[in-house]
């Protein structure tokens, strides 16, 4: 990826700049082909029986990690941005394993696998 | 009094100051979104054996329309691609064709609203029904040769307000049985059978509405939200695309920064459904 986030570095116009601009309209039209696919694949992964939930819902969770990459790398320009927000994302990455590490570890204390049968009536 | 770098970097960080700012928010709305995808996982992982999934009704899993659910997915992909290239053509000075990419994309945002509001009227129409000997069975119900809609709540049935209104027969549209991974049972085919039940045989019977099973209510929470994020975001693009671009004559630089954060908005909205989708109708 070049140069395209300094927004402001020049008026808007010169033919370099247009013909940068015009290479990235081709990713974007690629990564827009991409997603329709991983929506597809998503959607094709249901259907398939892995007899395990584990399984299925780490490949429904890979998938859609890769589709967030796609738009956060490319349509939100997180692969050529400046320190200061890679900064600022860092500090969410790691509240948000957080949050989720301690989801995941309070779960174990939660009575899952109860042997009450539990007939639920709302 | 002018304020320092909104349309120039900052010479320090590089950044123009509202770029700083909707990465900040952005990074809030993460977390925002985390607890509430984290409130999901527990309450799945902590629901009672027999419960989530539900042993007699094969829930949820599949419950919710996937090709509807799947279009609507294409549908905001691609207000994600137009909002992108509106923000491209204002770099390659076209405002023309940025205004169309961006009705293109404002129009996305409402058709994904209409079809969500769609999706939730079914579920507020659709009712799970248990009866005395033990079984359960979901579908569109029929009381009175009326068929219940959810925009009017005197519409709610109970079995209390069934015996309260003396109906002792309702009519029911079974849905198709499934298997315990959620699939719909092949010989079941798609014609909706119209049962009878008499309100003696009947339990409980109660509408898809978040009361009815932890699953609705955390469902019909991050939907909901992540839908008035979708109608908020409509709103500001909608007014970039027309009464706002008049900045695009007096400040273009500004103009387009103002789209790149917008856009940046957008595509974070695109990101959270990215995720809710498999989520909440495919797992």
């Amino acid at each position: 990826m070049s140069q395209h986030s300094d927004s402001t570095s020049d008026s808007h116009g010169g033919d370099d700049h247009d013909h940068d601009i015009a290479a990235h309209v081709r990713t974007y039209l690629i990564i827009f082909g991409a997603l329709l696919i991983g929506t597809v694949l998503t959607v094709a992964m249901y259907y398939v029986d892995f007899s395990s939930m584990a399984l299925t819902v780490a490949i429904a969770l890979f998938i859609a990690s890769i589709k967030a990459f796609l738009v956060a790398g490319y349509f939100m320009h997180l692969l050529s941005e400046k320190k200061l927000v890679y900064g600022v994302l860092v500090l969410s990455a790691i509240f948000f394993v957080g949050l989720m590490g301690l989801t995941l570890w309070g779960s174990n204390d939660l009575p899952r696998n109860s042997t009450t049968k539990t007939l639920y009536v709302p | 009094m002018e304020i320092p770098y909104t349309y120039k970097p900052r010479p320090d960080t590089g950044l123009y100051n509202a770029k700083v700012g909707i990465w900040l928010f952005l990074a809030s709305e993460i977390m925002l979104f985390g607890a509430l995808f984290s409130a999901y996982i527990l309450l799945r992982v902590s629901a009672p054996v027999g419960f989530w999934p539900d042993v007699g009704l094969a829930w949820p899993r599949g419950l919710l329309n996937i090709p509807i659910g799947t279009f609507n997915t294409a549908v905001l992909i691609t207000s994600s691609v137009t909002v992108v290239l509106a923000w491209a053509s204002l770099k390659m000075n076209n405002f023309a064709r940025f205004r169309v990419y961006m009705v293109i994309t404002v129009l996305c945002a409402f058709a994904f609203l209409g079809i969500k509001s769609f999706e939730y009227n079914d579920k507020f129409s659709h009712y799970v029904i248990r009866l005395q000997d033990g079984k359960a069975l979901t579908g569109h119900i029929e009381v009175d040769g009326k068929h219940p809609r959810f925009w009017n709540f005197s519409d709610q049935w109970s079995v209390a307000k069934l015996a309260d209104q003396k109906v002792t027969k309702i009519k029911v549209e079974v849905d198709p049985e499934r298997d315990m991974n959620g699939h719909v049972k092949a010989h079941g085919s798609h014609d909706h059978e119209v049962r009878e039940v008499a309100v003696s045989d009947i339990v409980s019977l109660s509408s898809y509405t978040p009361a009815t099973h932890p699953f609705f209510a955390v469902y019909f929470l991050i939907t909901a939200l992540h839908g008035l994020h979708v109608l908020g975001g409509a709103l500001v693009l909608g007014y970039f695309a027309f009464p706002g671009a008049k900045m695009w004559k007096s400040n273009p630089e500004q103009f387009i920064n103002r789209i790149e954060v917008g856009g940046l908005f957008w595509h974070f909205v695109d990101l959270v459904w990215i995720f809710l989708f498999p989520v909440v109708y495919l797992l």
